[in-house]
């Protein structure tokens, strides 16, 4: 899709806190790090699942959010300008003719690297997918889990599943294209923001959408085209709605995704490195935090710091062959203050 | 050490020794039964989902605010479901019984 290449030092396949971490020690060493990450804003786990829940156990920070350190995390980094690929998939691996390796995004963008690092946590976050009879036919073509182009809604019966922000905001942005519209939640509360529910409830009230408060039971339709949906009403009752566009937003979760092809030693999903340089079987490819695996391996924050820093040492060798790393420390060298931007 | 009654999502009835002050996630997950709990129990993830015997279900806890929010994002929700790793396992539990939902 794209025609041109990004060249760098590192690109690290994950966005989460320890994919972050790495661009700290890379950074020291003098390396550069674009980053991949499929969710739309940066953290992993930490600013996906609990942004507002305590961590106790990070070394020296005896209490911070889940969203505090991925901040922090950012402010430590940005001297070394890290450039984040956002919404992005990193969906293949393969090795370069002239060695280093070249990683394909889906959306087109292509890097050239002698390392990719591995920082992928439990897999790439993914919608949870309705797990009703016949689901996988609409996919794509009549059921969808994120709007690509609000126009594909345009004049048609349009159905929202979902009581969170994705839910509310997509009701609100498609009920003007819509020719109808309907919000079907379990219960008649709604953890969104109290401003769009407030908004839904007015078009609500003056007869410009429908709000079913029940669980989808059934899809009806033929050949990936919708035409309507059983729902479960709380009285237990149901109900049949006309459909043909059905955006559904069950949360995330996590999948392994792509890398599982990516013919790397693999133990019950996780990556097999070595402890010395967190190298995976392909060298020059590394993998560190949650995704990779080693006897004693704790799926904990620090552990994957600790994997970075030790990482970093040997990526570097792949990095700049021709030069030699010397030991230092940030507090005595003024070569890795200047890198830091403090002198 | 109390005991809870686990059916799986085949409707094979399993009993295990649940110790006081496990969460019944815990002890699902650490009997190796198939239960992703991917949040590890932080009430944010749904994936931990499971339907209490009804005769059970006045004598636990109440769901705080919290679980109830997290249980929409679980599929085929219904009056008996909760979220297990919300469930404290305690003397008064011995016996419980509880259905794995299921899994998407
Ligand atoms: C509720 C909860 C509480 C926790 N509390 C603690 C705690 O107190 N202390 C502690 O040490 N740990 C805690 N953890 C664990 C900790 O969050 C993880 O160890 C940590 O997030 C792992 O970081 P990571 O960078 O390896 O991966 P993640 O945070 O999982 O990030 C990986 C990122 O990679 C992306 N990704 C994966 N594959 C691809 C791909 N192919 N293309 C593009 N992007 C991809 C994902 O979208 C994700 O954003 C907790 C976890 C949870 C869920
Ligand atoms: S394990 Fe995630 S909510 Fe219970």
């Amino acid at each position: 899709m794209t025609d041109s290449v990004v060249e760098t030092d590192m690109v690290i396949i994950g966005a989460g806190p320890v994919g972050l971490f790495a661009v700290f020690e890379a950074g020291l060493l003098g390396l550069r790090c674009h980053l991949v990450d499929n969710l739309d804003k940066i953290g992993g786990q930490c600013a996906e699942l609990y942004p507002d829940k305590p961590i106790y156990d990070i070394p020296a920070v005896p209490r911070c959010t889940g969203q505090q350190l991925i901040d922090n995390l950012l402010e430590q980094i940005r001297p070394f300008e890290p450039v984040f690929h956002l919404r992005e998939q990193a969906e293949r691996l393969e090795r370069r003719p002239g060695g280093g390796w070249r990683v394909e995004t889906s959306a087109g963008t292509v890097f050239e690297s002698p390392v990719v690092v591995i920082a992928a946590g439990a897999g790439s976050f993914v919608p949870r997918r309705l797990p009703l009879p016949g689901a996988e036919t609409f996919e794509g073509r009549s059921l969808f889990y994120a709007v690509r182009r609000s126009e594909a809604f345009r004049d048609h019966r349009v159905v929202v599943a979902g009581g969170g922000d994705s839910a509310l905001d997509w009701v609100l942005a498609l009920q003007p294209l819509a020719r109808s519209i309907a919000l079907v939640h379990r219960r008649d509360e709604f953890r969104a923001a109290p401003d769009s529910v407030e908004r839904m409830r007015r078009l609500v009230a003056e007869g410009r959408m429908r709000l079913v408060i029940g669980q989808i039971t059934a899809l009806e339709g033929v050949e990936g085209q919708l035409t309507g949906l059983r729902v479960k009403l709380q009285d237990g009752r149901e109900e049949r709605l006309d459909c043909d566009r059905l955006l559904a937003f069950y949360g995330l979760k996590m999948e392994l995704g792509p890398l599982a092809d990516w013919g790397l030693e693999l133990d019950r999903g996780l990556v097999k490195v070595d402890t010395e340089a967190f190298e995976t079987s392909l060298p020059g490819v590394f993998a560190i935090g949650d995704i990779c695996t080693y006897p004693g391996k704790l799926k904990l924050i620090l552990s994957g710091f600790h994997e970075a820093a030790l990482m970093c040492q040997k990526a570097f060798r792949y990095c700049r062959p021709e030069e030699r790393l010397v030991f230092r420390y940030t507090t005595s060298s003024t070569d890795l203050q200047k890198k830091l931007g403090v002198i | 050490m109390p005991t809870i009654r686990v059916i799986d999502r085949e409707g094979k009835l399993r009993e295990l020794e649940a110790p006081v002050g496990w969460s019944v996630m815990e002890v699902i997950r650490e009997a190796g039964l198939p239960i992703e709990a991917a949040c590890g129990g932080c009430c944010a993830c749904a994936t931990c989902h499971v339907y209490v015997d009804p005769a059970w279900l006045g004598r636990l806890e109440p769901p705080h605010a919290d679980e109830t929010m997290m249980l929409d994002e679980a599929f085929q929700v219904r009056d008996e479901s909760r979220l297990s790793c919300q469930i404290k396992v305690t003397p008064e539990l011995d016996g419980l019984t509880v259905t794995l939902a299921p899994e998407f």
